[in-house]
């Protein structure tokens, strides 16, 4: 199955048929089966799948970190011609951060909190051997290197110090102090905003290019792929469905599984009949403060400033900005979740902003959430019928049919009708998202608004989600106030888009213009930093 | 950090403002406590004589500040058992009960947590099932159960008799410290357990640290941190603790003084001591919060 | 993922805790119908059958120093440690979880003053507070029973705190906000029965600590008072003779030992299944 190169360099890392078996309990007998492929001196290869698909299983086989529970069944590694030892074999101490080094997804937390970065870049020359009067130097050269400013205070700061982009760039600056010639990358990026994510990847090419470092990326994203892969290995549960040149992959991809998910980083701009011109909500100049703890602790977070939207009947806006932008917390002032300082709020020509009691609770019918994580957005300990008729009922349905109508709507969502006497915990997240679409659904809303409601999915459930929104608005006419960090997803379901930046509103426009010729400068710095968005730039041209 | 400080500070003080005013109402209010700080059979003129100089003609304000000035002066008053000032008799118990809880705590923590780290390292042995076992039975021995059982067993097996100020230190300290042995054996086994799965020993792993190494100096400073919690915390239950190990072994503490003032109604003293405990906890809780400066680098940031 | 649920089968009962389930339900048992094993009443002296050890004719369990039936006065300790043990723990169960759900729910000054009271009783261990009342106030059933059952209660005002102020942040509790039910509605239907188990789980590790103090109170002379008895004040009023009539206190202490150890074991036991931290599907 491995690609044949002739005349290519020998390469770096050769991976022949590698089996690792999971415990018998597991949701099939392997972890991953008969993968096989090559990395070159100075080449990148993107390992892509979704979770659940192996891949991050590869990375840890290579370093000799499997867990007894997961064993390798068969095959073998090779690195620069020598087979690799046996998993947790104390050899690996030779090989791991000298010959090949890791970086993880979650940097913060890949460093101990209670020790200074410094001490635990140097922990890994001491354990090399290096001399202790060298350690010191080559730790700030190293965080130079990766472009860290005060290389200094960074060595002395604890890892709550930094910021997550900082972080990942102190791991990093960790990985290269050896020099080694392979990097393992797991999914460095995914807890990363946008633009520090291109900040990220732009690091890692240039060390690329500067070392010659041969690196495996491992990621879901194939935005991410098309900015940095020389060739892809596509796996789906357990097995090596494609691999390829990364242009070839991207363009041509062979499999459907792989079509499947570059149709979900690149999602075409629907041909939609736009909404009435009748105001739904309209919001003024709303401010919303977060006050600070009475003992310093937390300060006051000024987390709105001004806001000001429009939503159209049967229309879609999409609320576009990086964690911290205020973009949730205009959502929660809109939902009436939270009390706005100052400003109104008018929903369907009522001012709603200053509602409590019964005329509160009689409004939530008509503004209903979809929130971002399926998991805790559903009580646990009630039936997904009872969740989806709670609505209904609430408002004066008669019990019966609220449940006859849960049943419909389950249907609906795709679900079976007779699921409904079952626990959220039985259903997976995107099954659980339908689920709380149907139950917002229940009340025929006329405004829906979606909270990151599907960045907590992968990516192929991402496009079944969207797609469900977008019938859904068809069938019942509702309008949609997305929040969203990703722009493909923007782009994918809005026919208006806002960006917001912190707690302002910096732009605002049709989707099309909006993506075509951003007004704002950060705008299109978004714009160029999200990964793979040029790629169907090119695809559109076509 | 200053505001962290302040807080902890501020909150100590409310505490102990809070129990001394709870203590004195309940004092003020409980009957007539000219009456109850004298002896049962004084005579109506001493109880008037004694209501007068505490001043209970008074309004409650002007009595209740008398009060927290006269504790802020030193000024505690005196034992009806004695008739000396309570804070010399406690004075004269307290290092028999310093030496015991020590001894206690000593053998707990020498004990506890590193028989807890093993068994956490060890996950699964028969060492590990054994400990649990351990913790959980030295959770549910009472230890007056416990303290007569040692005398007993010293009497029929080494013929030696357990009791007063002339005996060992050692078995009155191995009942008291037993219960907190085996919860700092279950604790600790519990916050290694969480340390070594941690994401920041996988990655150390990664980079090439030998284990013994990730043990010392990624899993031990980070376990350590709910540990100090704990240790803390455990005082209350030795402070709760010595008040029956002491009366089993006829030890000369203050837990014996409390327990004996109690029973002669002797409120002078019994309040004196329950401020002394109050003070005690508070005082520890906040050095653990001091503590937590040192250890935790992210509450220092804050 | 969607069989998850259907696979996962009930793990089975280790033998440790069917043993422990065994003897709770034979001290419920002893408690209940024990006066029948016996012609003896548990105050019924004797002058002529003193200090008997175990095994007499007639006293299968021996007799105190006062000639009284250990077997008679075992059952009735039995029953007051019992009812103790299980209304003290009711009392601290239901007063500090209300006052925790109150402070998370209602913020501001009410929760300034529930927060400063669980400091204060978390500075007085409870041994301390009961002797000094016991000290102030005459000795009655009652007041020691508010007295045992203040045990803890702090220990469940700060958990449920902590369990409400999650639930209000959780999205379900936000999602059916949005629905429109009111406040009622979502702590009577959704808060409350998510945050249960964590009371449960600690009412299990508090009913053997109320166990414990209840009879070290009583052992100390503090607790339940004669003419009443508890396994305690057996204890207690045995506890001169430890080296000739060994009987009148390691009975006792046997039963309070092995009463506390299963009690504590089944509750480690529900406490994994229930764990909601061990639950989590993701």
């Amino acid at each position: 199955m491995a690609e044949n190169l002739s005349g290519a360099p020998a390469p770096l890392l050769s991976i022949r048929g590698l089996t690792v078996g999971l415990p018998a309990d597991g949701d099939r007998p392997e972890a991953v089966s008969e993968v096989s492929f090559d990395i070159a001196p100075g080449e990148t290869v993107c390992l892509v799948g979704e979770s659940g698909s192996g891949k991050s299983v590869i990375g840890q086989a290579i370093l000799g970190m499997l867990p007894h529970a997961l064993p390798v069944l068969s095959g073998e590694v090779h690195l620069d011609d020598a087979p690799l030892p046996p998993q947790r074999d104390p050899a690996y101490g030779a090989i791991r951060s000298a010959q090949v080094a890791m970086i993880f997804q979650d940097a913060a937390a890949s460093l101990n909190p209670v020790r200074t970065i410094g001490a635990q870049l140097a922990e890994v020359l001491e354990v090399h051997g290096v001399p202790k009067r060298d350690r010191k130097a080559r730790v700030l050269d190293v965080l130079r290197a990766v472009a860290l400013p005060e290389p200094e205070r960074i060595a002395k700061s604890y890892p709550h110090q930094l910021s997550g982009g900082q972080a990942q760039r102190a791991v990093i600056a960790g990985a290269l102090l050896l020099e080694p010639k392979l990097l393992i990358a797991d999914e460095p990026t995914t807890a990363l905003d946008v633009t520090t994510q291109a900040e990220i990847l732009a690091l890692i090419a240039r060390l690329k290019a500067e070392h010659g470092l041969s690196v495996l990326f491992v990621t879901h994203d194939f935005g991410v792929v098309a900015e940095i892969a020389d060739r892809v290995v596509v796996m789906e549960k357990g097995v090596q469905v494609e691999t390829g040149r990364a242009a070839a992959v991207l363009h041509a991809p062979q499999h459907p599984y792989t079509k499947k998910l570059i149709a979900a980083v690149t999602p075409a701009p629907r041909e939609r009949e736009t909404g009435g011109t009748d105001t739904i909500l309209e919001a003024t100049d709303i401010d919303l403060t977060y006050r600070g703890g009475l003992f310093g602790g937390r300060k006051a977070l000024h987390a709105v400033k001004g806001a000001s939207l429009r939503i159209e009947a049967g229309r879609t806006v999409a609320v576009v900005g990086e964690s911290g932008s205020g973009k949730s917390s205009l959502a929660r002032c809109l939902l009436r979740l939270e009390e706005i300082d100052s400003g109104s709020i008018r929903f369907k020509g009522e001012e709603i902003s200053k509602l409590t009691g019964k005329p509160l609770q009689h409004l939530r019918k008509s503004l209903q959430v979809v929130l971002q994580d399926p998991y805790s957005a559903l009580d646990p300990r009630q039936t997904i019928r009872a969740a989806i008729a709670e609505g209904p009922i609430i408002h004066g349905t008669p019990k019966v049919e609220a449940h006859a109508q849960a049943a419909e709507l389950l249907e609906l969502v795709g679900l079976p009708a007779q699921a409904g006497g079952r626990y959220p915990q039985e259903f997976s997240g995107g099954q659980r998202q339908r689920i709380c679409i149907a139950r917002a659904l229940a009340l025929k809303p006329d405004l829906l608004i979606a909270d990151e409601a599907v960045s907590a999915l992968d990516v192929s459930i991402q496009a079944q989600i969207l797609d469900l929104f977008a019938d859904m608005q068809k069938r019942f006419g509702f309008a949609i106030l997305f929040i969203t960090h990703d722009l493909a997803v923007a782009r994918a379901i809005a026919d208006d888009i806002l960006v917001m930046r912190r707690g302002e509103i910096v732009e605002r426009g049709p989707a099309a213009q909006v993506f075509a010729s951003p007004a704002h400068p950060y705008t299109a710095d978004l714009l160029a930093a999200a990964p793979g968005l040029d790629m169907f730039a090119k695809g559109d041209a076509a | 950090m200053i505001g962290y400080i302040l807080s902890r500070l501020i909150r100590a003080v409310a505490t102990l403002l809070i129990t001394v005013t709870l203590v004195f109402l309940f004092i003020r209010f409980s009957g007539d406590p000219a009456a109850a700080l004298v002896p049962p059979d004084a005579p109506q003129e001493v109880i008037d004589q004694y209501a007068r100089a505490m001043g209970l003609d008074q309004p409650i304000w002007v009595q209740y500040t008398g009060y927290v000035g006269g504790l802020l002066q030193g000024d505690f008053g005196f034992s009806i058992h004695t008739g000396l000032a309570v804070e010399e008799v406690f004075l004269a118990r307290l290092p028999h009960t310093l030496e015991l809880g020590l001894t206690a705590l000593a053998m707990a923590i020498a004990i506890g947590i590193p028989v807890g780290a093993i068994a956490a390292i060890r996950r699964g042995s028969a060492l590990d099932r054994f400990v649990m076992a351990f913790s959980v039975f030295a959770f549910a021995m009472p230890n007056f159960l416990f303290g007569l059982l040692m005398i007993l067993i010293a009497a029929l097996v080494f013929g030696t008799f357990l009791g007063g100020d002339s005996a060992s230190v050692l078995w009155p300290a191995l009942t008291l410290g037993l219960a907190a042995m085996g919860s700092f054996a279950r604790f600790t086994r519990s916050s290694v357990l969480e340390t070594i799965n941690a994401p920041y020993m996988r990655a150390a792993e990664a980079r090439g640290v030998p284990f013994r190494l990730r043990l010392i100096r990624h899993a031990a400073p980070n376990a350590a941190i709910p540990l100090v919690t704990l240790i803390g915390l455990s005082l209350g239950a030795l402070v709760a603790g010595s008040v029956v190990t002491e009366q089993v072994f006829a030890w000369p503490g203050v837990g014996q003084l409390l327990v004996r003032s109690v029973a002669t109604r002797d409120l002078a003293q019994v309040q004196f001591l329950v401020l002394v405990v109050a003070f005690t906890m508070v005082l520890a809780n906040l050095l653990v919060d001091f503590l937590y400066l040192l250890i935790d680098p992210r509450i220092r940031a804050s | 993922m969607t069989d998850v649920t259907a696979a996962r089968a009930r793990p089975a009962i280790p033998l440790s805790v069917k043993l422990a389930m065994g003897f709770v339900a034979l001290f419920v048992l002893f408690a209940l119908f024990g006066h029948a094993l016996t012609p003896h009443g548990f105050r019924d002296t004797s002058l002529f059958d003193r200090l008997k050890p175990p095994g007499t004719e007639g006293y299968p369990l021996g007799t105190d120093a006062r000639g009284r039936d250990l077997l008679a006065r075992l059952v009735t300790g039995a029953q007051i440690t019992l009812v103790v043990a299980i209304v003290g723990t009711l009392i601290g169960a239901i007063l500090g979880s209300l006052l925790g759900i109150l402070a998370a729910a209602r913020r501001g000054k009410t929760e300034a003053v529930i927060v400063a009271a669980i400091d204060v009783q978390a500075s007085l261990p409870i041994i301390i507070v009961a002797l000094f009342m016991l000290a102030m106030f005459d000795n009655s059933f009652t007041l020691f029973l508010l007295l045992v059952g203040l045990n803890g209660w702090e220990v469940y005002a700060r958990l449920m705190r902590g369990a409400t102020l999650q639930a209000k942040e959780s999205g379900y509790v936000t999602a059916i906000r949005a629905l429109g039910a009111s406040p009622a509605r979502i702590y009577l239907r959704h808060v409350l029965p998510n945050i249960l188990n964590i009371a449960l789980v600690q009412f299990t590790v508090n009913l053997p600590l109320t166990i414990l103090l209840e009879t070290a109170l009583s052992f100390l002379g503090l607790g339940v008072q004669p003419p009443l008895t508890s396994l305690g004040q057996i204890m207690s009023e045995g506890r001169d003779r430890l080296m000739t009539a060994w009987w009148l206190t390691l009975l006792p202490g046997a039963i309070i030992f092995c009463l506390a150890l299963s009690v504590s074991m089944i509750g480690d036991w529900l406490r994994d299944r229930l764990d909601p931290t061990l639950r989590s599907e993701r």
